[in-house]
């Protein structure tokens, strides 16, 4: 018998655009807030590139973008929507509307339909009407409104959590009583912190650090989140909707 | 002594002449030939002009008014909207370039939508490009480059536009001046368009106090600067001004940011500013009748 491990193979060397960089990212709308979050940790395969890289950021004093996937393509989207929220400004004179940010992300996605943006954007802020709201996105421009949304490395971990939690999925009200539509911004907060502590223990792309962004609707007051330790405020104006950031550790290992 | 020349075209063009007879003809050529070297900008005139690029000039000059003045923290500008009658609306004279940039034109409006559209392109460009604001300088150099290929490439107009340019860097406040001919200045005061030579003047008898001012001061001056450049019978008013200012905020502004964003104030919030003004000495006033007694005996002047 010949020896098999002599023949040669045709080999192609190939560029991979793309990379897996990790992390995870959750929203939760309220009735009058929502609340951003995403850990610090930036992997690929089985190293730590660092472990303090954001993913969410501030585009508006109402609007909040999360960006999960390939970090290039991640950072390099925010800019370019950032840029287009300016041009925006410069033409109308005031912030871009929650919905419409939405829709422009879209089309600025699907743009890219034959060589995409390999990231998973979640945007959450306040609409027009003062309601909380999540929109969530696929690589390519899908989206939908949601109350709750988990993406990433954890996703598969987080959003069934979410589901029971905030939509209470397989759990029946006490009789006589309905589950509430919308949770108080303490008790979101509780869930952000628990979601991600946890998914820091069984992934082991999440964790090193955790940074939550919160949006109050305009003339929503600080309650439930005055004593917060490390509550840094972005908003530019004084009487408008609020953001605020909160950073928290998570587990390094 | 005035002089009247009836050139190719029969118009009649008059001339202030001084005593010399060889001047004389010589002025009188000047205007008489002006038509034959004012077509292309490409071509120069016997006296080294480029009368194109002058009539450029002159479309800022028929512009209303603008006035520009910094001190150490503050740059301003102020500006004169035009309406075309009661049921019109005001045209807009200033704007937002980026945080940290802003400008007051006069001219034609569309030529300046388009060069502030590419001073937006070239701000928004550092700030990705290099992730730092665009130095004030540079930009305004980059629009004075591109007024300048219109002033030698064949078949291309000028812009009709120019432009107040106020700006911060790490150094502090900026003021420029940008003209259609290509060319930009600094300055610590300046104004152009429709009579802008009253306010210039104004402008030059206030200018040392500037530095030291306070916002509010600093608004006053332009205020009153930009009041001498109206015609008769006409008032500065919350309808028909202007203000842009870049540093930190003043007085009576609140949502200004920390590192004191160019913002535009149009409308009431301007009303508090032009009440700091000093009433308008009129002739009429100066020499007011000394009141009545109420009765009808004449009283001896006080």
């Amino acid at each position: 018998m010949p020896n098999m491990s002599a023949i040669v193979h045709p080999q192609q060397r190939h560029f991979n655009p793309y990379a897996e960089n990790g992390g995870t990212i959750l929203a939760i709308a309220g009735a009058d807030f929502t609340v951003i979050a995403g850990d610090t940790r930036q992997s690929e395969g089985y190293s730590i590139q660092t472990r303090y890289a954001p993913k969410v950021f501030r585009l508006t004093d109402r609007a909040v973008l999360a960006v999960n996937g390939f970090a290039a393509d991640g950072n390099m989207f925010v800019k370019k929507v950032k840029q287009r929220l300016e041009w925006y400004k410069h033409a109308h004179a005031k912030d871009m509307p929650l919905r419409a940010i939405a829709r422009l992300i879209q089309t600025m996605l699907y743009a890219q339909r034959f060589f995409p943006y390999y990231v998973y954007n979640i945007l959450g802020g306040i609409e027009e009407d003062g309601s909380g709201a999540v929109y969530s996105f696929d690589p390519v421009g899908s989206y939908e409104r949601e109350a709750c949304r988990a993406a990433g490395a954890a996703q598969s971990l987080v959003q069934p959590f979410l589901d029971n939690q905030i939509y209470f999925k397989n759990q029946t009200a006490a009789p006589g009583r309905s589950h509430p539509s919308h949770l108080p911004l303490p008790d979101v907060l509780s869930i952000v912190v628990d979601s991600f502590t946890s998914a820091t223990e069984r992934h082991i792309e999440v964790g090193d650090g955790l940074e939550i962004y919160i949006v109050l609707a305009k003339g929503r007051s600080l309650q439930g989140v005055e004593g917060l330790h490390g509550l840094r405020e972005l908003s530019t104006q004084e009487d408008g909707e609020r953001v605020f950031v909160l950073q928290r550790d998570l587990k390094k290992d | 002594m005035s002089l009247c020349m009836l050139g190719p075209t029969r118009q009649c063009v008059l001339g202030r002449a001084a005593s010399s007879n060889t001047v004389q003809f010589y002025l009188a050529n000047t205007i008489m030939f002006r038509n034959t070297y004012d077509s292309d900008n490409t071509v120069f005139s016997p006296q080294g002009r480029l009368h194109q690029v002058e009539y450029a000039l002159e479309a800022v000059k028929q512009g209303s008014a603008a006035v520009g003045l910094r001190s150490k923290t503050h740059a301003v500008l102020l500006a004169l909207k035009r309406s075309t009658g009661e049921l019109a609306s005001y045209q807009q004279k200033m704007i937002r370039i980026d945080d940290h940039v802003g400008i007051a034109i006069a001219g034609l409006t569309s030529d300046a939508r388009v060069l502030s559209n590419f001073m937006r392109q070239q701000a928004m460009s550092s700030r990705m490009v290099f992730n730092r604001p665009i130095p004030v300088n540079r930009l305004v150099s980059t629009i004075a480059d591109k007024a300048q290929v219109n002033t030698q490439e064949y078949g291309r107009r000028p812009y009709g536009v120019g432009f107040l340019v106020i700006g911060q860097d790490h150094t502090g406040p900026h003021l420029y001046e940008f003209s259609p001919s290509g060319t930009s200045f600094e300055y610590y005061a300046i104004s152009i368009g429709a009579r802008s030579q009253s306010a210039k003047t104004y402008l030059e008898k206030h200018y040392e106090e500037f530095a030291e001012s306070s916002l509010e001061d600093l608004i006053r001056h332009g205020l009153h600067a930009l009041r001498e450049t109206l015609q008769q019978d006409k008032e500065l008013t919350i309808n028909n001004t202007s203000i842009g200012i870049l540093g930190p905020k003043g007085e009576h502004e609140k949502g200004v940011t920390s590192e004191g964003s160019f913002r535009i104030l149009e409308g009431e919030p301007i009303d508090v500013y032009l009440k700091t003004m000093e009433p308008k000495v009129t002739a009429e006033s100066a020499s007011a009748p000394a009141p009545s007694s109420g009765d009808e005996d004449v009283q001896m002047a006080e």
